[in-house]
């Protein structure tokens, strides 16, 4: 270690190993990908996938990605939810270019992806 | 300068100095138990407690430096209750046989437990339970009278650095034992009994032959012949209340009488033999290049170490048997050949200054005559004890005088007993064999006084002489050290085991630490002995008539076939067997 | 990035719990659905709630998990991590709210009034990678400090802040390492204390095994400080997790150039070994230590000299504890008064307690100083189990005292223990119910510091070892009223009259109890009776001839055969064979059976 600089570089580094290593305080985006049968089925691997790949290539630490279980609506799978400024947005029948989008849009700019969230028909 | 009051008596003292120091100044003594100036500063014991205005708690005043302002008092009733409180928890750990204890009257312990007016028996519990360890022929420790100063480990450690006892387990269970709690005997111990002469209380003793001794008085069949070392007639007057340095040979000779000795023999006699034999040794070596520099080997604890720790160096110590071992082996060869008497009816008591005495009688190899050079082995100490229960009022005695022929000695052979005094006399002695001419002064005052190592080089007609003198192992080591790398030329070295010489060897009278503190005993005793070859009408050992007769009548010459059969012994290496 | 983070518990507590093995099999179940890429098992520190281990939480959801089994592992495995259901069966109680929902940890009555500083990391990194460490702002104060500080400002800060030494006496570590800084001396050395030895003291421990970068940088911090280019840890080979952490830690440091030459590249070298202790409790007094470091029987040696002026190996020296070295980067990174807002006016900061004995809660839990003695049993500890009465509790270890049940509402600081005759000692607190008996507790306490005596002086060697005889006169009923008298008085003069710190405190659990629970100490002098029933010589088992049904069960289990009766009719206990064991009592279904 020849200078700070090199330690703060190699803090900020391992700052994505060990995101998500706490609850995600009212600031943090909470993103959620349903993971039982139903969803897995419909290909929510590599929406989940997609979703780890862009949060790390942005270095966003302020992201928490899980995955939860069914929520009831199979035939919506791959269904993402995304808690954000105290709002839930449920994005549908999701894929892994959409998860993309969704983290760019919306994620990391705010403005979301109105086309794929959950609608009335 | 630090100015501090104690007592609310104005003290000036210089920084560093302890509150016990300054407090003498002062005029007032603090007790001590574990303390010995510069050997010993652990202020473990906590007799010498003192209050200390603002301390949180009493403070060791043996260990505890003064600061500017700072006010003490050593006579509150704190500090006296708190005193007799640690005396009396000692008591109540102590094998209590003061009556019969062999340091009664001369136990620290015992004398502050009466100052203090303890109540021996205020604290019951268990007592520690140690067996003694009697396992050396010369000296016993009985740790249940001892009192953990550490007083013995100390000067082991440091002033003799052989370390071979130190505290072993902890809390109430510690207790002062050798290594993996083994016998003194299989330690590399150097028997040199400067532990027993240190320590306060009765834990620590020689191991006593008086029973032997008087057993062979009283065997009709038996000549019983005594003989004392130099250092015994400077010290054993301490016994008897005679101030420190007091040279009482007269009252011993004629002691020895009074006790049933059948002849009365003088060890300075075998150092006036040791020095013909021992100089005839250095000239052949130093002519016939063999190994220098050669060790002086009149001190069986030196010995002892060179044997465990220096191996390698044997060949340098000197052959010849210390003055004791040649006493006693011409009594048994030649005396005995000249009187008619079969040596096997000899009973000869080394009277010594040391404890390592009492092993070397039982060194193989100290056999002349196919008996024992020597019987029994006798300290100052134990001597006196002998005067004691004879009823013989010593200081009211005349003085008396040796038995011929083997009593006779030159002042060369009385100096033996300080440090230098052996390189002094062989000095003596070669320079007028090399020169062939008498010495304008026999005094060598650069070998002479307390300091460890002493060096010098004397121009003996063109032959270079470098001798050193050292006393005290610590001392002997560095020398020891220096040999072996091959930094130093040294002719002849003299080294002495105990620091000092044989006037402050482990079996002299036992003085307090507070003596010891306040008195150097090793100048005081040593100046008997130089005092006393002074005086004395012939100073050069091969002018002893006796000795010379005893050549003529029988070795021949130093270093004859004879001599080395009868004078020379041989060492084994301890280290490596 | 990893989508989820479990955290298993590696502290000795939750180790000897079998936590690794539970680590093993998530780690297995991991790779085997190949998912090493998204979620990922580490083991770290020590979480505190020892009582509920082996623990292990799930983030993000934050699902604490308590007294998990190998057998468990399968369910969460499959339940939480691949289908993301959380396994409400295994969740601590505490932390599932009566809506059902998950409780953040810190919300529960154990974590609530806590605020870790020393043990900020525990429990949450991973203590054998460095690089978790850096994540969480490690080693940034020790590159603040050598870049940006003076060694003066070093110490000014830590002055400012308040902080003093959490071994036990509370002295200010920045006037420490001032002294250490004034003593000229071309070689100084930094220590760091790890041998703790109280009885239910572990926060040491917790910590060398949670966060030893922590303390490594701290060290590092100190030796700039004062100039000092060498470091000590002196740790008891009986932690032999801490020193395998720390021994990987001071090699992680070395090879990313933390610890060495020119650390950050400026002029500053520092370099750390390890010493270990082979358990000796004296070992922990200072000098004692520095005695044990440089390879002689450790016992203490007068001061003065203190160690800030001749230290280990003579050259000055500083010495702190493990909690107080973990304070400091904190303390540097955030400042003396973000420090010195925390805890009381005196005793500035947090303290870390272990909290053992009649407490629900056992474990570890730092809170600021200050917190009353009721908000650490009852609030976070739980109170005493089985609905029994608080007694008293003991701080200091065996240099502490017992605070009785109407002192409970003491703010605990330094000083505030120290005048109702105890002390922090390191902060171990142990909890006495009505079952306890004080003279028992006394006797527990002295009987391990007689044990531990080094044997140097005499009033610690044997005043001690005659205190511990008089307390066992009191317990066998053989006392006299004087003998109180006389004990109080010894106590006094061993408190005087020690060597060392070891001995002056020894007779601390003594005079507390002696001065709080005479009563008891009199009930046992004068009345030949234990109120807490636990001194076996003055007990007496008896059967009570109306309740006893005949049924025989005692007399058939009593394994000294000192129940005699026949079938149907009341049994009798021989007081001559009883040997007290309370088999009988345990046995009994009737309660019939009684002490007196």
């Amino acid at each position: 270690m020849k200078s700070l600089e090199e330690l703060r570089a190699l803090r900020e580094k391992m700052k994505s190993q060990t995101d998500n290593r706490s609850v995600a305080g009212s600031e943090e985006t909470v993103i959620k990908v349903g993971m039982a049968t139903c969803g897995i089925a419909a290909g929510a691997r590599p929406v989940l996938d997609a979703l780890l790949d862009e949060a790390d290539k942005r270095h966003l630490h302020n992201v928490s990605i899980s995955q939860t279980g069914c929520i009831g609506m199979c035939r919506l799978e791959p269904i993402v939810e995304v808690f954000k400024d105290g709002q839930k947005f449920t994005y549908v029948h999701m894929t892994a270019d959409k998860a993309r989008k969704v983290m760019n849009d919306h994620v990391v700019n705010g403005n979301p992806c109105q086309e794929y969230l959950i609608s009335e028909n | 300068m630090v100015h501090l009051k104690i007592n609310n008596i104005p003290v000036e003292v210089k920084e560093g100095t302890t509150i016990l120091e300054a407090a003498k100044i002062a005029g007032i003594n603090i007790p001590t138990l574990c303390y010995l100036k510069e050997i010993n500063e652990i202020g473990a014991c906590r007799i010498c407690v003192v209050e200390v205005k603002g301390a949180r708690s009493l403070v060791a005043a043996c260990v505890y430096p003064v600061n500017e302002g700072m006010e003490v008092f050593t006579n509150t009733e704190k500090v006296r209750k708190s005193r007799k409180t640690t005396l009396e928890l000692l008591l109540s750990d102590h094998k209590k046989e003061c009556l019969s204890c062999v340091r009664s009257t001369n136990c620290e312990l015992q004398k502050l437990s009466n100052e203090y007016g303890c109540d021996e028996n205020r604290f019951k519990g268990v007592r520690t339970e140690c067996e003694q360890d009697t396992s050396t022929s010369y000296l016993v420790r009985d740790n249940e009278k001892c009192i953990l100063c550490r007083r013995c480990v100390a000067v082991c450690k440091k002033v003799q650095e052989v370390a071979v006892i130190a505290p072993a387990r902890r809390g109430f269970n510690t207790h002062i034992a050798c290594a993996f709690e083994s016998d003194l005997n299989d330690a590399p111990c150097v028997a040199c009994g400067q532990c027993v002469a240190v320590c306060p209380t009765g834990a620590l003793h020689e191991r006593e032959e008086i029973d032997n001794v008087r057993d062979a008085i009283n065997n009709p069949e038996k000549v019983v012949i005594v003989a004392a070392a130099p250092a015994v007639r400077a010290a054993i007057g301490e016994e008897f209340g005679y101030p420190i340095g007091t040279n009482t040979e007269g009252k011993m000779f004629t002691t020895m009488r009074m006790l049933g000795f059948d002849k009365v023999f003088d060890v300075n006699f075998g150092a006036d033999l040791t020095i013909l034999e021992e100089s005839n040794e250095l000239l052949d070596r130093v002519t016939n290049k063999g190994v220098l520099p050669m060790f002086t080997s009149c001190s069986p604890g030196w010995i002892r170490y060179i044997e465990y720790y220096y191996p390698e160096l044997i060949p340098n110590l000197s052959s010849c048997k210390s003055p004791m071992q040649m006493t006693g082996a011409t009594i048994k060869t030649y005396w005995a050949k000249k009187e008619g008497i079969d040596p096997k009816n000899i009973y000869f008591v080394g009277i010594m200054p040391c404890t390592a005495k009492k092993f070397e009688k039982t060194r193989a190899d100290e056999s002349a005559s196919g008996y024992p050079d020597v019987d029994a082995v006798l300290t100052t100490r134990e001597l006196a004890k002998m005067i004691k229960t004879s009823g013989i009022i010593y200081n009211e005695l005349p003085d008396g005088t040796f038995d011929n022929p083997l009593g006779e000695f030159t002042g060369a052979g009385v100096i033996f007993g300080a440090t230098g005094g052996v390189m002094e006399a062989a000095l003596r002695t070669a320079a007028e064999k090399i020169t062939g001419k008498p010495l304008d002064s026999v005094d060598f005052k650069e070998v002479r006084g307390i300091k460890g190592i002493k060096e010098a080089e004397y121009d003996l007609n063109g032959v270079k002489v470098k001798v050193a003198v050292a006393s005290g192992l610590t001392n002997a080591k560095k020398l020891c050290e220096k040999i072996k790398k091959g930094e130093c030329d040294y002719t002849f070295v003299e080294v002495m085991c105990c620091p000092g010489g044989c006037v402050n060897g482990g079996g002299q009278p036992i003085q307090s630490a507070y003596v010891r503190r306040n008195v150097d005993l090793r100048s005081k005793r040593a100046k008997a002995l130089y005092d006393e070859d002074k005086n004395a009408k012939i100073r050069k050992s091969h002018e002893n008539e006796a000795v010379m007769s005893l050549y003529k009548e029988f070795f021949g010459e130093p270093g004859s076939h004879k001599a080395h059969e009868i004078l020379h012994t041989s060492y084994v290496d301890r280290k490596n067997k | 990035m990893f989508r989820s983070h479990i955290l298993v518990c590696g502290g000795t507590g939750c180790t000897s719990g079998n936590s690794m093995k539970v680590y093993d099999a998530l780690v297995d179940r991991v790779k085997k659905a190949g998912l090493e890429n998204e979620v990922h098992v580490t083991k770290t520190g020590c979480f505190g709630l020892c009582a509920y281990g082996p623990i292990m939480i799930v983030y993000p959801e934050g699902a604490f998990y308590s007294q998990v089994k190998v057998e468990d592992v399968d369910e969460i495995f499959n339940e939480h991590i691949v289908k993301g259901r959380i396994v409400t069966r295994l969740l601590y109680k505490e932390t599932v709210g009566e809506d059902g929902n998950i409780k953040a940890l810190n919300d529960t009555n154990f974590y609530k009034k806590q605020h870790r500083v020393a043990l900020r990391n525990c429990g949450v990194i991973n203590p054998e990678k460095i690089e978790e460490y850096i994540a969480y702002d490690g080693y940034e104060a020790l590159g603040k400090v050598l870049t940006e500080m003076t060694p003066q400002d070093v110490i000014d800060v830590i002055s400012k802040s308040g902080l003093r030494g959490r071994g036990g006496a509370g002295f200010p570590t920045g006037r420490k390492w001032q002294f250490a800084k004034n003593s000229v001396g071309n070689k100084k050395y930094v220590c760091c204390n790890a041998d703790e030895g109280d009885p239910g003291a572990f926060m040491d421990r917790s910590i060398l095994e949670g966060d030893p970068h922590a303390v490594i940088e701290a060290m590092a911090i100190a030796a700039y400080a004062i100039g000092s280019d060498q470091g000590y840890i002196y740790v008891r080979a009986e932690y032999p997790i801490a020193v395998q952490r720390l021994t990987i830690a001071i090699k992680q440091a070395r090879e990313y150039g933390l610890l060495g030459k020119n650390i950050f590249g400026t002029k500053f070298c520092f370099d750390l070994d390890i010493r270990l202790g082979a358990g000796a409790f004296v070992c922990g007094e200072e000098t004692a230590l520095m005695t044990s470091i440089e390879g002689h029987r450790g016992e203490p040696r007068p001061r003065p000299p203190f160690p800030a002026v001749k230290g280990l190996f003579g050259k000055p020296t500083i010495l702190n504890n493990v909690e107080t070295y973990a304070n400091v980067p904190q303390i540097i990174l955030k400042g003396a008064d973000w420090f010195a807002s925390m805890g009381t006016e005196k005793s500035r900061g947090t303290k870390v307690f272990a909290l053992g004995g009649k407490i629900h809660n056992t474990g570890l839990v730092e809170i600021p100083m200050g917190t009353t003695m009721r908000e650490i049993i009852y609030d976070i500890g739980g109170g005493c189990p089985n609905g029994k009465k608080f007694k008293a509790a003991q701080t200091g270890g065996p240099s502490g005292g017992c605070i009785p049940a109407h002192l409970i509402d003491t703010p605990i600081d330094y000083d505030n223990l120290i005048a109702i005759g105890s002390m922090m000692g390191s902060g171990g607190l142990i909890v006495m119910d009505e079952d306890n008996c004080m003279v028992d507790i006394a006797k527990f306490f002295l009987e391990f510091t007689v044990d531990e005596s080094c044997g140097k002086c005499t009033a610690c060697r044997i005043g001690t070892k005659r205190l511990y005889e008089m307390l066992c006169k009191v317990t066998d009923g053989t006392a006299t009223l004087e003998d109180l008298d006389k004990m109080e008085e010894l106590c006094y003069y061993i408190k005087e009259n020690s060597l060392c710190g070891l001995g002056q405190t020894a007779p601390n659990p003594v005079l507390s109890t002696l001065h709080y629970f005479r009563d008891e100490y009199e009930a046992h002098v004068r009345d030949k009776r234990c109120p807490a029933g636990v001194c076996k010589k003055l007990l007496r088992y008896q059967i009570v001839a109306d309740k006893c049904k005949g049924c025989t069960l005692c007399a058939r289990n009593c394994p000294a055969g000192a129940i005699s009766g026949n079938v149907k009719e009341p049994h009798v206990i021989d007081p001559n064979k009883c040997i007290k064991c309370g088999v009988c009592i345990e046995k009994c279904r009737f309660g019939a059976i009684i002490k007196a």
